[in-house]
């Protein structure tokens, strides 16, 4: 499976942020680190569906916008209360200024 | 570790107490039949959704097996013998504590010209919500009494039912408590547009019930006549238990930094609780907020388990009507200037600054969670005691992550 799928360049995003990219029914959420990397994680909170695009990038961690589940957006590890269930993340690579990110 | 109260903060810190190690035995004690679930929803999703709305359970059966806590519903605490250090249950079973939480709430303040209708409701439980939802049908005349968070979102829901919505508010305006003019006059003309009346700066006369409605007359002498009057008219904490046990109480239960009350072996947090703020010079304050609720949870477990961790939390709540999403950080009462800073998107923000420069709190509206990046900067910035320059606030081309750095 060799998936890639463009989601924006990577002048979309400033360093330590976040954007969304919806793709075929499905909703993403695009990270740039602090140290321009960049990550992709589905877009959704695991505890309410809440689009993680609207919440804060702090180094590498993304906060949902309504109740502060934090979940690390490398990993995709919750870090705790109220969310307990990891975000899935998908591999992301730059060509070209392009940002792709592989789908399964 | 007994817990008496299963919402949102005695679940929490049930949980919290494992997290940090503590091997014993864990009793939460709640009085609905239900697993604990999250209240936010029974105001908004679950007056709404298309399907039998079931209740958002805060944790499963398995959790709280496989963290060894012992979830004793449908009961309630009659008594603490702070002597003996026991609680006493409703059916006489006597439940030792070493530390004992109380997490007992708030309930909704009773409104007397009501008692004794029968079609006037408060909501609280997942049990009220279902008893209101079922009356939300099109067409049914649904007066809200109260203008503010929850009857406010009931409003927005009874309307997506296709309900002909009044809401009433003795205020000269709604969101009175905690909310500016500014944001609270969009959400005012947001109901407007979808046909809610609202009628303000007029006090009740009188309720009274007819076969299968109620009347409603105004203090000016408006009629208005309603299948189902839900009353909205604040909260008031549960205090009764801490009071018979002779804990020290005035609105709220009366804790210390670390949520102690006056029984060093006895913590009180969530709703229930006034206690010091420090970030504002130590008031004493009683939060009616999901946030807090959860975060006073965590650390009173911390506490119990021999911590002395203070609360420096900013107060932060939200509310969602409509499309529209409400925000606020920290308290404004202080606040002597204000600065907004518009976000586009019919979004934007007001920063309010105390009279030394300090941001004391920040409000913010728009569409969706559009305020929520910017209002938990602003967040970081009060906790931070910072003082930032009003024109950077202002420009939308300042980043706010820039000011923190500051």
């Amino acid at each position: 499976m060799s998936n890639w799928v463009e989601a924006c360049t990577s002048d979309d995003i400033d360093e330590e942020d976040v954007m969304r990219f919806d793709h075929d029914g499905r909703t993403f959420a695009i990270y740039r680190s602090p140290e321009d990397e960049f990550f992709a994680t589905d877009g959704l909170c695991t505890h309410e569906h809440i689009h993680l695009a609207d919440g804060l990038v702090m180094d590498e961690i993304i906060e949902c916008p309504k109740h502060n589940g934090r979940f690390n957006y490398k990993t995709g590890q919750a870090k705790g209360a109220p969310v307990c269930v990891n975000l899935r993340t998908y591999p992301v690579k730059v060509e070209s200024g392009k940002v792709l990110i592989q789908l399964g | 570790m007994v817990i008496i109260g299963a919402g949102e903060c005695g679940v929490r810190a049930a949980f919290a107490l494992r997290e940090n190690g503590y091997g014993g035995t864990i009793a939460l004690i709640g009085t609905e039949p239900h697993l604990p679930y999250e209240r936010p929803p029974l105001s908004k999703e679950t007056m709404v959704s298309d399907d039998h709305p079931l209740p958002r359970t805060i944790a499963s059966i398995e959790q709280f097996a496989e963290q060894r806590i012992d979830f004793i519903g449908n009961s309630t605490a009659a008594s603490i013998d702070r002597a003996a250090k026991s609680v006493v249950l409703h059916d006489g079973r006597k439940i030792p504590y070493e530390r004992l939480l109380i997490a007992t709430g708030a309930l909704p303040r009773a409104l007397p010209l009501a008692a004794g209708s029968k079609h006037c409701v408060t909501l609280r439980s997942y049990d009220d919500a279902l008893r209101i939802r079922a009356r939300f049908g099109p067409a049914a005349r649904i007066a809200i009494i109260g203008g503010g968070f929850i009857g406010l979102e009931l409003a927005a829901s009874a309307r997506k039912r296709g309900a002909v919505v009044t809401v009433i508010e003795a205020q000269p305006r709604i969101l009175m408590r905690g909310v500016p003019e500014e944001i609270a006059e969009v959400i005012a003309a947001r109901h407007r547009h979808e046909g809610v009346t609202l009628r303000c700066g007029t006090g009740i006369a009188s309720i009274n019930d007819t076969d299968d409605s109620v009347d409603i007359t105004l203090a000016d002498g408006m009629e208005i006549a309603a299948d189902l009057a839900v009353i909205g008219i604040g909260a008031v904490p549960v205090t009764d238990l801490a009071e018979a046990a002779g804990l020290e109480t005035t609105n709220g239960i009366i804790v210390n930094d670390w949520l102690q009350t006056s029984d060093p072996d006895i913590f009180a947090a969530g709703d229930c609780c006034a206690f010091p703020l420090a970030i504002y010079g130590g008031r004493r304050v009683r939060l009616e907020a999901w946030r807090n609720a959860q975060e006073q949870g965590s650390l009173a477990a911390r506490n119990m388990l021999g911590g002395q961790e203070p609360h420096e939390s900013v107060p932060w709540f939200w509310s969602d009507q409509y499309e529209l999403g409400l925000q606020v950080a920290g308290l404004a009462d202080e606040a002597t200037q204000t600065i907004r800073r518009d976000l586009g998107d019919d979004a934007f923000i007001l920063f309010h600054l105390a009279a030394d420069g300090r941001l004391v709190a920040a409000s913010g509206i728009g569409p969706g969670n559009a305020v929520a990046k910017d209002i938990r900067l602003a967040e970081m910035l009060i906790q931070r005691g910072a003082r930032p320059v009003p024109a950077q606030l202002q420009s939308s081309h300042v980043k706010l992550k820039s000011l923190l750095a500051a």
